[in-house]
């Protein structure tokens, strides 16, 4: 059996090469359904690596803990806030936290930056000194928000390198002034440059000490604020989620039968709702080009029926001198894996170039990435065009009678 | 024991309205090493006869034993075994392979056969040896005279070393120097021992066989060795 496979082998690539032009042709529709496929899955691919690796640099052991109002007291009009007091009951009564910041974010007019005639919206947070090693923030310029700029309410900020050049600020900016919200501040620090996440600037950004910010929003205005938190080496993710969360729980009067109002996040779990949705989206448009290889099968279909009248008197030769049924089916078989098996392979080159250029031209887009997943099904699906739809030419080829194909002219 | 039996073989097929009974009760009995010639006019039944002795089409009615094997009860596979072991086929247009050399086209058989690669082509370049062609291995159809070509069908006919050589219009391609060369190799053929069954409408060409069988509207008309 194996040694026939061989021989059909040998003269599927025969009877390919004979026909090289129209062998091209019909694989035409695979190259171009598997290309596409892997294009996509290349760029979407690259894609997913890139954000992976955004998220490892938020560090594997953070948590970040911020108010999630139920949809039921939504519509209540109720709003769950996270407040300084959780922060405070978290940070008095649970074990294994290294640091702790909680993020306080500027909204209305205390997003608006001004520097001389230059007006720009940003991000402004007000948070502690411990922001920068939870966020592996780094500096380039001057130093970051201290301990002491929050006990004092110091009128200081840490900006992003994006706003140097929106504000039009020399680049060297530090001991400058800009105005937020009417009041001035003095530029202490400029971070190193984070780059684009989905296309968001996360260099514009403006920080400044926690009680600052605090006293520019008005102690009347009850805090909305984001705790981040990192653990330390040894403590048990699980153990702290649960302990903050019977804390906050507690501290927010829930009974038993009302869900959380708050949301406990951990890189893991960002990272996997991120990862799902690639996923769905490499699914659809896997979906979607699968299509061609649909049409590039029926192509395939249509030259092996072709070809098996072309060779009528061919098969009726090798039936005469002994040719079995499974001999041809076999060989016309083989002919169209082999020829789809071919599509397949160059397709795969194709789209992988495709993906790589795609990738190239498109500003700030990570590189393009090809899983072995991926060629592993592209190879597999075209073996399956292969099969599918060379099975119908085949068996007709096989089930023809000796001596019908040996008149046939 | 008889080689070949036949008891009253017909073969009838429907042609529009009209039923066409290209054979008609034909009985025959066929020794080894004969050497025979159907001859008759087109539309005789004798090319029939001849696909029916090569198993190539099967007979509505009547008994066809070969080496006392019923044949008529044989599947498909089966018969693809007996024409590729017993029967070794000449065509009147060759009908070599386009796309194999001679060598691949004398290999084919024994790919059926199961033989593996080396002991195939050592088969077939001796057979190709024993037709004086061992030369033109390498050469594909198109680039071998009429003759040669004949040559590689007789070889790839005689590879598998079958009970029968079954030729239909063997020269009927052929000029009449080179049918000659053809017709004696047959003769040489049949006198190493094999049976040889052939057709042609030539008498020359007939009188190379032992035995003629002349047929007329699917019934024999004269067995020489019947007289």
């Amino acid at each position: 059996m194996l040694f026939s496979l061989a021989e059909s082998f040998r003269s599927a690539l025969l009877a390919i090469k004979a026909h090289g032009f129209r062998s091209f042709l019909t694989t035409l529709g695979i190259i171009i359904g598997v290309a596409s496929v892997i294009a996509v899955v290349s760029v979407v691919q690259g894609l997913s690596y890139s954000i992976n690796a955004e998220f490892e640099n938020l560090g594997t052991n953070t948590l970040t803990i911020r108010a999630d109002t139920p949809f039921k007291e939504a519509l209540k009009g109720k709003i769950a806030r996270i407040t300084l007091d959780d922060y405070q009951t978290i940070s008095d009564n649970v074990t294994g936290i290294d640091s702790m910041t909680p993020t306080y974010q500027g909204f209305g007019r205390v997003r608006e930056i001004k520097f001389g005639s230059q007006m720009e919206v940003s991000n402004v947070l007000g948070t502690t000194a411990s922001y920068r090693q939870v966020n592996s923030l780094y500096i380039d310029q001057g130093r970051f928000i201290t301990l002491d700029d929050d006990k004092k309410s110091r009128r200081v900020v840490v900006i992003g390198p994006s706003l140097i050049e929106k504000l039009n600020l020399p680049s060297q900016p530090l001991g400058q002034f800009i105005q937020i919200a009417g009041e001035w501040f003095k530029i202490v620090g400029v971070t190193v440059s984070k780059g684009e996440l989905f296309g968001i600037d996360q260099d514009n950004i403006v920080i400044m000490p926690f009680s600052t910010i605090q006293s520019l929003i008005g102690r009347q205005t009850k805090p909305q604020i984001t705790i981040q938190l990192s653990l330390s080496k040894n403590a048990d993710t699980h153990q702290v989620v649960s302990t903050i969360r019977r804390l906050l729980r507690s501290n927010h009067n829930l009974s038993h039968e009302q869900i959380d109002d708050f949301k406990i996040q951990t890189p893991e779990q960002l990272k996997s709702s991120f990862t799902s949705i690639i996923d769905g989206i490499t699914m659809v448009l896997g979906g979607i080009v699968s299509i061609s290889l649909l049409v590039g099968g029926i192509g395939i279909m249509n030259i092996m029926l072709v070809s098996v009248t072309e060779r009528t008197r061919e098969i009726g030769i090798c039936k005469a001198i002994g040719a079995k049924r499974h001999h041809i089916l076999m060989q016309f078989l083989i002919e169209a894996v082999v020829l789809s098996l071919l599509g397949g392979l160059i397709g795969i080159a194709l789209g992988f170039g495709l993906g790589v250029l795609a990738s190239m031209v498109i500003p700030n887009f990570p590189p393009a990435a090809v899983p072995l997943w991926a060629i592993l099904i592209a190879f597999g699906f075209s073996a399956g065009v292969g099969v599918v739809f060379g099975i119908i030419p085949a068996a007709k080829a096989a089930n023809l009678k000796p001596i019908d194909a040996l008149r046939y002219e | 024991m008889a080689l070949i039996e036949l008891e009253q073989i017909s073969k009838h097929y429907q042609m529009g309205s009209q039923l066409v009974k290209a054979v008609h009760n034909v009985s025959l009995t066929i020794h080894h090493n004969e050497y025979i010639a159907f001859i008759g006019a087109s539309g005789s039944g004798k090319s029939t006869m001849m696909n029916i002795l090569g198993c190539l089409d099967s007979p509505t009615n009547g008994h066809y034993r070969l080496n006392d094997q019923n044949v008529a009860t044989l599947d498909e596979s089966a018969l693809a075994d007996i024409r590729n072991r017993e029967i070794g086929f000449i065509f009147q247009s060759f009908n070599l392979l386009p796309r194999a050399t001679a060598l691949q086209n004398v290999m084919q058989p024994l790919i059926y056969l199961g033989i593996p690669f080396n002991e195939r082509k050592n088969l077939a370049i001796e057979a190709l040896a024993n037709v004086q062609l061992e030369d033109r291995s390498d050469h594909l159809p198109n680039e071998l005279s009429g003759g040669q070509r004949q040559r590689v069908a007789i070889a790839r006919a005689l590879v598998t070393k079958p009970s029968i050589l079954l030729a239909d219009e063997p020269t009927g391609n052929l000029d009449s120097q080179t049918s000659v060369e053809i017709m004696r190799l047959f003769d040489q053929l049949h006198k190493d021992g094999q049976t040889i069954i052939m057709v042609t409408h030539e008498d020359d060409i007939a009188s190379h066989s032992n035995r003629q069988i002349k047929m007329k509207d699917g019934n024999i008309l004269r067995d020489s060795s019947a007289i």
